[in-house]
C-alpha cells in the first residue's frame, strides 16, 4: 500500500480485508495488520477466527515463499514482526475466552548455539496454533531440557540449531531421554536449516521439520494421533 | 584460473569466499596444473543450493581432469555435499565451514565453545561486509532488524588471512555497526593452505609415478 494509493480497509469487505491482511503480513506492515485486525475484532469476528484466517494463514503464505527462495530473511523477519503485533492484540482476548490451548511445546536452540530466529518464528506458529509455548531461549544445554521437561510436562519438545556443528547435540539431548525412560512421553520435533529428514531419523526425533508451518501442522498431527490412541 | 603452461590435471571448485586465496595459493610453484572454478559465495544464503551447484560443476569437467578437489567445507549443507562428493570419490577441506578451516578445528571449537556468540569474520567478510552483512541481512532497509539477528551475539571475532591495517580497520568498524566486542585473531590461510599443499604433494607423487 502506498501513499498514493492510501486503502480504507474499513471500507473492505471481510473476504477483501482477510485477503488485504494477508498482502500486508507478506509486505511486513505492522501498522496494517493491527489496525486490520482491530476492525475484524469490531465486526464481531472472535479473536480465534482473526488469528487463524487471517494472521497464520497470512503466515503459512510467507513460510512457502521463504521456501522456495522468493522471500528472504529480512522479509519473512518483518513479517513475523507484523504477525507479532497483531497477536499482541489477540493474546489477552484470547486469554478471556478460557478456551484450553490444544497442547503444550517446549522450544528451545541446542547448546552452543545462539540462533533464534527460526525458533522464534515456530514459537510464534506453535502459538498461532492454538499451542502453550514455554521457549528455553538459546544455548540450551540437556540439564536444562529435561529440568523444563519436569517442569512444564509438555506434548511436544521442539530442538533447533542453525549450524552444523551444533545440530549433533539433539541427539544428546534424546539419548539423555531415552536413559531416563521417558523419550515415549514426548513427541520430539527438530528443525534448523543445516537439517534434514534423513538427519532427523538418525537422531531419534520423531519428526523434522522444513518450516514454523511445517512444524506447527506436524505437531498438531501428533497431538491429534496420541489423543486418538488414548480415546 | 591459475595460469598453466598446459593442460590443467587438477581442477580445484571452490566458494566464492576463498576465490581469492584459492587463486593466489594455485599460482604457487609445483600448482601450475591447477585450475580454480569458484561458484558465488552468496550461494551461503541458500546452503541447500550448494551440493546441487558443486555437482554441477563436477559433472561438467567430467574426463577433463585427473583429479578434482573441493574447497568447501560442509557450509551449512547438513551432509548433504558429503554425500554428493562420496558419490564422486571426491575429497573437499576439512571441518564445517571457513572460520573451521583458517582457525584450525580444534583452537575453533575452543573459541565457540568459550564464547558462541561469536560472529566471525574473515578477510573475504570484511571486503563484503557492506554487501553480505548489512544488505544482505537487510539492515541497510531495516536498521530496526539488528538486534533480531545479532540478540545472542556478543562478540566479532576477526580470523584474518593477510596483514593487512586497512581490513582490520574495517573488521572494528563492523564491529562496532553491529553494536559487539571486537577480537582479532590472525590465521593465515589455515588449513585451506595445509589441503592445497596436500594436493600439490599427491599431484608430484601421481606424476613422478
Amino acid at each position: 500500500m502506498t501513499d498514493e494509493q492510501e486503502l480504507d480497509l474499513a471500507s473492505l469487505s471481510d473476504e477483501e480485508l482477510v485477503e488485504q491482511m494477508h498482502d500486508d503480513l507478506y509486505d511486513g506492515m505492522a501498522v496494517e495488520i493491527v489496525a486490520g485486525t482491530n476492525i475484524l475484532l469490531g465486526r464481531g469476528w472472535g479473536p480465534d477466527r482473526v488469528l487463524a484466517e487471517a494472521l497464520v494463514e497470512g503466515m503459512r503464505i510467507v513460510g512457502v515463499d521463504f521456501r522456495d527462495g522468493i522471500l528472504f530473511v529480512p522479509e519473512v523477519l518483518l513479517s513475523a514482526n507484523s504477525m507479532k503485533a497483531g497477536m499482541a492484540v489477540l493474546r489477552p482476548l484470547l486469554a478471556e475466552t478460557g478456551a484450553k490451548p490444544i497442547g503444550k511445546v517446549v522450544l528451545g536452540t541446542v547448546k552452543g548455539d545462539i540462533h533464534d530466529i527460526g525458533k522464534n518464528l515456530v514459537g510464534m506458529m506453535f502459538e498461532g496454533a492454538g499451542f502453550e509455548v514455554v521457549d528455553l531461549g538459546v544455548n540450551t544445554d540437556v540439564d536444562k531440557f529435561l529440568a523444563a521437561l519436569d517442569e512444564h510436562k509438555p506434548d511436544i519438545l521442539g530442538m533447533s540449531a542453525l549450524l552444523t556443528t551444533t545440530m549433533p547435540y539433539m541427539k544428546v539431548v534424546i539419548q539423555a531421554m531415552k536413559d531416563r525412560g521417558i523419550r515415549d512421553d514426548y513427541t520430539v520435533l527438530v528443525g534448523g536449516a543445516p537439517l534434514n529428514e534423513e538427519f532427523g531419523l538418525a537422531v531419534g526425533a520423531d519428526a523434522y521439520c522444513r518450516d514454523a508451518a511445517v512444524a506447527a501442522e506436524t505437531a498438531r498431527a501428533f497431538i491429534d494421533k496420541r489423543r486418538a490412541a488414548q480415546a | 584460473m591459475a595460469g598453466s603452461s598446459r593442460r590443467a590435471s587438477t581442477l580445484v571448485i571452490g566458494c566464492g569466499a576463498l576465490g581469492r586465496e584459492l587463486v593466489e595459493l594455485a599460482a604457487r610453484d609445483g600448482l601450475e596444473h591447477v585450475e580454480v572454478r569458484c561458484l558465488p559465495a552468496s550461494l551461503h544464503n541458500r546452503p541447500e543450493r550448494i551440493p546441487a551447484a558443486v555437482e554441477g560443476l563436477v559433472d561438467a569437467a567430467h574426463g577433463r581432469y585427473e583429479r578434482i578437489f573441493v574447497a568447501y567445507g560442509d557450509c551449512g549443507t547438513g551432509g548433504g555435499l558429503d554425500r554428493v562428493l562420496a558419490a564422486h570419490g571426491i575429497e573437499r577441506l576439512p571441518g564445517a565451514h571457513c572460520y573451521q578451516f583458517y582457525a584450525g578445528l580444534a583452537a575453533f571449537d575452543r573459541m565457540a565453545e568459550e564464547e558462541p556468540g561469536t560472529f566471525y569474520l574473515t578477510d573475504f567478510l570484511v571486503r563484503s561486509f557492506d554487501r553480505l552483512v548489512v544488505a544482505g541481512l537487510g539492515l541497510d532497509r531495516h536498521p530496526e532488524l539488528l538486534p533480531q539477528y545479532f540478540a545472542g551475539y556478543r562478540r566479532v571475532v576477526y580470523l584474518s588471512q593477510r596483514d593487512d591495517p586497512a581490513l582490520l580497520a574495517a573488521a572494528e568498524r563492523a564491529a562496532e555497526r553491529l553494536g559487539l566486542a571486537f577480537e582479532h585473531r590472525p590465521t593465515g590461510l589455515g588449513e585451506l593452505e595445509t589441503s592445497i599443499a596436500r594436493l600439490a604433494q599427491a599431484v608430484a607423487v601421481a606424476e613422478a609415478a
